[in-house]
């Protein structure tokens, strides 16, 4: 199959690479193929990989996206993969309005992928890395047997969410984090030590030099005696962890670390969702309208861009919410609407009508796009202005008519929910803090409750899935209705006990 | 080619039908798409399976939406799991189920009975598994190396890492650049098959009963087109007097009169003298009655053309007694007694609706 663009493509992608660059966009190379639609399914299902390791899950992908297309209810438009080379698919059979659109908003994702800090860790050679994957596990498959491995990771895909992405950001987490914990120990026990005194110059007869510092060494004799507890510090990359501590086999180790990497490698593309989204529509359509579309091509392109930009009520569009704050954010720079001077202003007609000519726009709108990620942008750039004008609004469940209604307008409660939903891609934090629980080698771990319990059904099954892996009892701290509860998982036997 | 994909998707699949994997079983759920099929909505189901991770419960959760409407304004029901409900167009209970083929009924329909595919009779018209080599994979046993399509890997190997000579062209395939056959099991059922349906429409049998032949005809007329390309369907209904009517006919005629069982065996043993050869049809005979012969003279003819002339030419004579509080039942206790050895002959009774699916695998479960 003939992978490469067609003469009259190729002209379009150099045309559009230009005005990328002319924009001041800046994107690894990137290669553009094109797919018949089964093609790009498949893809698609791999994440956007052409080899990725064996599994049902990628099957189980293909058949709804196959679905969808089939049905004619969706079809997917454009697939672009973090990598340098970047690679982009184009489906065959779509007409040239939607290649070009494909085309420019690609290369905005590009520049995102390049320049966003968030990425800055990512493998950009993740294309073969994900082949690699592909032929060790192929490889254990064979030698171990299909269902064996393929079981194997089922279990790691339940826990493949509980890493820490914050952690490559840290050089020396452990190092890191002694020099941080030390000195607050040290004042800990100073104060422990020291008898109240309330006159400065009494301190030095109630508390003599000496005997302090005798009972500190005592103390430290003591601490150093006491079970080291391992490990040291509550852990968040509970993946590692396991991959060092579990008496897992060697492949069994090696699989466990595929699927953490690749979870790395997906993780900046969850916390980026609206931005980068946000960016790649805010290029397109800049591009499309101002310099790519002829006159005949402009109702195509209209109707398609208002289909990707559409919104569901009751739902966030990360396409719509991101194009929007870029452009607003754009406009409050040009006019200078930010600072202190702006937000102390409390006239109205004076704030809209607000125009400084600054012209910093463009200038802000990249910086954003190198250092911001998603709860980052919501935090700073969200405005009571924006949430008006967007009709936002935070919804809950009510339990007597078992519907979601809109609760809220209030900005406040709008960005709180917001960013509590992006926080962490709205999932739970689990640290691991005790590997040798009672002393019997067993593993303990710890929910930070943040107001929401969690699903314990699934919670559960984790449970059993950790316990796989660590082969001893697992053990999960949380709250059940404003309990705090342990969660236990013995062999066969689950249990929950209440802790005070 | 064959596709990597396909290989994750019938794994899928299986695992969706319950055939391997059972532990998953219980984190399938049923997702459906709505499309649109002409005027009307349709159900396309979409089965996930959702492996547990530690996630939120998302009923006391919410979030953030965009759109018109005061506080309190629904904007969604809570049944669904996964938290965010949808909005708008909700549609009635006049959605169709699509999706699933009469294909890939029988196909469930063999598996979950475990059902053997059919042997055939007749040497010209065998049906048969054959293994044939479809495709290329990157592992498999050494046996079926695909010498040619290893050395080009290996060629094209080298000739990008640069280090192919020209003049001393040795081409030296490593373990990535070896690649092995696959094979598929195919089935060739294309011997001709005719399937003739007998039921007894005497007063005895009631609406119920009919309901229970009705279903089972249908489950066994699907597996057998599933088995056969070409299939002949004849339909034979019986009281006193027998007589051929078509599909419609079968399954709607109202009961009346009295039992006379032989008269059908010997329209059905008319039939195939002057349509269907044995020697090059494969012949399916099912019979439901009620059990309620008129007399054993009847009865005793009845075997007798079982046994010499039935029996002898058709691959399988199925024999189903649907419970009835008028019959006595008398006459599959006959045929047991007689024929007691009788491979080809199946009887099997049925007490109701539930013992529809064994009747079925006694049925179809010799793989004649």
């Amino acid at each position: 199959m003939n992978m490469s663009l067609t003469a009259e493509l190729s002209a379009i992608r150099d045309e559009i690479k230009g005005y990328a660059r002319d924009y001041g966009l800046d994107f690894y190379e990137t290669i553009f193929e094109m797919l018949e639609f089964d093609e790009l399914n498949e893809v698609a299902s791999y994440g956007g990989f052409p080899t990725r390791y064996p599994h049902w899950r990628h099957g189980m992908e293909y058949e709804e996206f196959s679905k969808s297309y089939s049905y004619g209810l969706s079809k997917i438009y454009e697939m672009v993969i973090n990598n340098d080379p970047c690679y982009a698919y184009l489906m065959r059979c779509n007409n040239l309005v939607d290649q070009k659109l494909v085309m420019a908003h690609v290369y905005g994702h590009c520049d995102f992928f390049k320049n966003n800090l968030w990425f800055s860790k990512t493998n950009r050679k993740m294309m073969d890395e994900m082949a690699n994957h592909a032929t060790r596990i192929r490889r254990y498959a064979e030698k171990f047997g299909e269902d064996e491995v393929e079981s194997f990771v089922d279990v790691c895909l339940c826990i493949e969410n509980l890493i820490d992405p914050h952690s490559q950001f840290i050089d020396k987490p452990e190092e890191a984090a002694k020099a941080e914990a030390e000195p607050e120990e040290e004042e800990a026990l100073d104060a422990k030590l020291r008898l109240k005194s309330e006159k400065e110059y009494m301190d030095e007869f109630i508390n003599p030099r000496a005997v302090i510092e005798k009972q500190r060494q005592q103390e430290e004799e003591k601490a150093k005696s006491k079970s080291r507890r391992f490990p040291e510090n509550p852990e968040r990359d509970i993946l590692q962890f396991l991959i060092e501590c579990a008496p897992l086999q060697k492949w069994q180790q090696d699989i466990l670390a595929i699927v953490r990497e690749e979870s790395y490698y997906f993780a900046p593309q969850a916390q980026t969702k609206i931005m980068n989204e946000g960016w790649a529509s805010y290029w397109h359509s800049k591009m499309m309208t101002t310099r790519i579309l002829s006159d005949a091509e402009v109702i195509d392109y209209a109707d398609h861009h208002s289909g990707t930009m559409f919104t569901q009520p009751g739902r966030i569009n990360p396409y719509k919410l991101g194009i929007e704050l870029f452009r607003d954010i754009e406009e409050r720079w040009n006019k200078g609407k930010f600072g202190k001077e702006y937000e102390e202003c409390d006239d109205y007609e004076t704030k809209r009508h607000w125009d400084k000519q600054l012209g910093l726009g463009r200038q802000k709108i990249f910086e954003v796009r190198k250092l911001y990620n998603d709860v980052m942008f919501i935090d700073a750039f969200l405005t009571p202005e924006f949430c008006r004008e967007h009709k936002m609004f935070v919804y809950e469940y009510n339990e007597r008519n078992n519907l979601y209604e809109i609760s809220d307008r209030e900005f406040k409660v709008i960005k709180q929910k917001l960013l509590f939903m992006l926080t962490n891609w709205g999932q739970p934090f689990i640290y691991v803090v005790e590997s040798n629980y009672k002393n019997r080698g067993e593993l303990y771990l710890r929910h930070r409750h943040e107001g929401i319990d969690l699903k314990l059904d699934e919670a559960r099954d984790t449970l059993k899935n950790l316990y796989a892996v660590w082969t001893r009892p697992v053990h999960l701290e949380t709250v059940v209705d404003e309990t705090k509860t342990l969660l236990s998982l013995e062999g066969e036997e689950y249990k929950e006990t209440e802790l005070d | 080619m064959v596709k990597r994909i396909e290989k994750d998707h019938s794994r899928f699949r299986q695992i969706i039908r319950g055939k391997i994997k059972k532990e998953l079983k219980k984190y399938i759920t049923r997702g459906e798409l709505i499309g649109k099929k002409g005027k009307d909505l349709v159900s396309i189901p979409v089965p996930q399976i959702n492996l547990p991770h530690f996630r939120y419960s998302s009923k006391n959760s919410g979030g953030v939406g965009q759109g018109d409407g005061d506080i309190g304004t629904p904007i969604g029901r809570g049944d669904d799991d996964d938290g965010t409900g949808q909005a708008g167009e909700a549609p009635g209970d006049h959605l169709l189920e699509v999706d699933i083929s009469l294909e890939e009924l029988a196909q469930m329909l063999g598996e979950e009975l475990e059902l053997p595919s059919i042997e055939a009779k007749g040497k010209k018209n065998i049906v048969s598994d054959k293994d044939r080599y479809t495709g290329i994979s990157r592992s498999g046993p050494e046996s079926l190396r695909h010498f040619k399509r290893t050395y080009k890997e290996a060629l094209k190997r080298q000739l990008i890492s640069n280090t192919y000579k020209p003049d001393n062209p040795i081409i030296v395939p490593y373990r990535e650049d070896r690649r092995y056959r696959t094979w598929k099991t195919v089935q060739y059922p294309e011997a001709n098959a005719v399937i003739v349906y007998m039921m007894d429409v005497s007063g005895s049998m009631g609406e119920e009963q009919k309901e229970i032949v009705r279903i089972e005809s249908f489950w066994i007329d699907t597996w057998l087109k599933f088995q056969y390309k070409n299939i002949a369907t004849r339909y034979i209904i019986h009281d006193a007097i027998a007589r051929e009517v078509d599909e419609e006919t079968f399954y709607h005629t109202r009961e009346s009169g009295g039992t006379i069982i032989s008269s059908a065996y010997k329209l059905a043993n008319q039939i195939i003298d002057e349509d269907y050869s044995p020697s090059e049809w494969n012949i399916y005979l099912f019979h439901f009655s009620d059990g309620d012969n008129w007399g054993e003279i009847d009865t005793d003819e009845c075997i007798s053309i079982l046994e010499e002339k039935l029996i002898p030419k058709a691959n399988l004579c199925c024999y189903g007694q649907v419970e009835s509080p008028y019959g006595s039942g008398q006459f599959i206790r006959d045929l047991e007694d007689y024929f007691e050895n009788e491979e080809k002959l199946i009887l099997s009774e049925i007490a109701d609706k539930e013992a529809i699916y064994q009747s079925i695998k006694d049925f179809l479960g010799k793989g004649k």
